[in-house]
């Protein structure tokens, strides 16, 4: 380990934290410009975070250290696993301490405790938000395993640094395993960081609410640090998609001179993702949440057809 | 052009996993004319990839077949799917005597089974396009699902039809397509069975009032519903 890979590692987790209010900002922008709105600049979550850290916390009589705990923890799940995919560079020492299925359970905590918080007051929304979330997640966890476990088969590790190394040393090639892969991952980002055809994140409408509803207590600093962790994860999840599936520009040396290019290129990336989950959402509407096993289904069935193409197909 | 073996079986063995997603995707479609369009995008993968491996077998009936393919399950049986369709008023959701994530489950099951069974094939075979024996068979399988689990007469035909697409993809691939004659043949078969099951269409929905195959299991007409 050298001085660079620290230097590397400490750069990322700090553009994780900085950037994630940003491509938040991108996605709320275009979709405005999508839906015929003016916009309030991609800055705005910048300035929403800043009201809310000012405001003072409101807490119920009978919140636990559970509900004053969540939102500290959810940040740091949120920073760890920023530090773990590659974003800018390959050579992170973060990286080969946990591979992508860690990940996915370090986000698992996040969920368990919000989960947990979203019960601790024991109002009606709370509960009800979170055992939605908790049906979701459990139809979305195996489905993105199994979308996992295909990349990992078709790039021979599950080591996120590996996986992008495999990809730079191997001709890129039409492989249908990957294919349906990404098209999984696509609908498991879509379920899993909460956007539209599962939760629409822009609504506090009591019957179709479910990571709202599970955050309808918090307020003040702990309110922000909960909506940050939410834009890091629409981000890490961006971040997850292009390491697994497209992570041609980022930098593969640890030198610190390849990094303005790579930032340039993860920049440019950022912005077609945020414009492919637009274009997403804004074609679908909100579905019934009994459908949502069905859309889950299919992204199990696509990964697994995934991982059964690979064995069939070579 | 000029394609290597090896990038000609990768664009062979693309072209037959989105005809197997084409497959389940038909297995999980609710709607009557979503399913006609899945069926267009189907025969078009197999259009491509009959075409495509003629083109690099150099096995120039294939380009026939090809041909037939695409005026066949592209132009001709969509449309008269859409004018029965639109003669019959029939109604547009589609009925499932099984839950779709069941089908699903199923359909898996079928691929796994089909990959077991074609794998001595797979072993003895020499052409390049032995691997995507497997998701033929799966094809073949998952049509006969749909015959069986859907309650509607047109879906079952429809359900027929993608059996004979996943027919047509095994003989492809498990011998360079059958011989020019065969396929001919089958072609004229197909269109006079579509013929056939539109007359069929209409005298069950003039009978019954209903496409429904649940209204068959009546013996007389003035017998009433259970």
């Amino acid at each position: 380990m050298t001085i660079n890979s620290l230097i590397i590692e400490a750069l990322q987790i700090i553009l994780v934290i900085g950037l994630a209010p940003a491509f938040a900002g991108w996605v709320r922008t275009l979709k405005c410009w999508f839906q015929g709105r003016s916009t309030p600049g991609i800055f705005q979550p910048y300035r929403d975070l800043r009201k809310l850290f000012s405001k003072e916390v409101v807490l119920a009589h009978n919140a636990s250290w559970i509900f004053r705990f969540t939102p500290y923890l959810l940040f740091g799940t949120a920073v760890l696993v920023g530090g773990i995919i590659p974003i800018i560079s390959v050579d992170l020492p973060l990286a080969a301490t946990a591979d992508v299925i860690v990940v996915v359970f370090i986000f698992a905590i996040a969920r368990f405790f919000l989960a947990l918080a979203g019960m601790d007051i024991g109002t009606a929304f709370g509960g009800m938000g979170s055992s939605r979330e908790m049906m979701i997640a459990s139809l979305a966890e195996p489905a993105m395993l199994m979308a996992i476990f295909t990349v990992s088969l078709v790039n021979k590790s599950t080591s996120l640094a590996e996986i992008v190394q495999v990809i730079y040393n191997t001709p890129p090639e039409l492989n249908p395993s990957l294919a349906f892969a990404f098209v999984a991952f696509i609908l498991i980002l879509l379920a899993e960081t909460g956007r539209v055809p599962v939760d629409n994140p822009a609504t506090h409408l009591e019957l179709t609410m479910i990571h709202e509803g599970m955050i309808l207590e918090y307020s003040g600093r702990h309110l922000a640090l909960i909506e940050w962790t939410s834009m890091m994860k629409l981000y890490l999840f961006t971040s997850l998609a292009i390491a697994a599936f497209a992570p041609w520009g980022i930098a593969t040396k640890g030198s610190l001179d390849a990094l303005p290019l790579a930032f340039g290129i993860m920049i440019a990336k950022l912005g077609v993702a945020g414009l492919i989950i637009v274009l997403i959402e804004t074609g679908l509407a909100k579905m019934r949440l009994f459908r949502v096993p069905e859309f889950l289904g299919t992204a199990f069935l696509l990964a697994t057809l995934g991982m059964l193409s690979f064995f069939m197909l070579d | 052009m000029e394609f290597t073996i090896d990038t000609a079986s990768h664009v062979i063995n693309f072209l037959a996993a989105l005809l197997l997603l084409t497959s389940f995707a038909m297995l999980a479609q609710r709607k009557i004319y979503g399913l006609i369009h899945l069926f267009v995008w189907q025969g078009i993968f197999l259009a491509a990839n009959t075409a495509f491996v003629g083109f690099m077998a150099d096995k120039s009936h294939l380009f026939i077949s090809a041909i037939l393919t695409v005026g066949l399950k592209v132009f001709l049986l969509p449309y008269i799917f859409y004018k029965l369709i639109h003669l019959l008023d029939i109604r547009k959701e589609v009925e499932n005597v099984v839950n779709i994530s069941t089908l699903m489950f199923i359909g898996i099951g079928l691929v796994i089974f089909s990959y077991y069974l074609t794998s001595p094939v797979r072993e003895l075979s020499t052409l390049m396009t032995r691997p995507t024996l497997a998701i033929a068979l799966a094809s073949v399988l998952i049509g006969l699902l749909m015959i069986i689990t859907r309650k509607n007469a047109v879906t079952q035909v429809i359900g027929f039809l993608a059996m004979e697409n996943g027919l047509f993809f095994a003989a492809t691939s498990a011998t360079y397509g059958m011989p020019l004659v065969v396929e001919l043949g089958v072609a004229l078969d197909i269109l006079i069975a579509a013929l056939i099951f539109g007359i069929f269409f209409f005298h069950i929905n003039t009978t019954f009032d209903s496409l429904s195959v649940d209204q068959m299991a009546r013996l007389k007409e003035d017998e009433p519903d259970e």
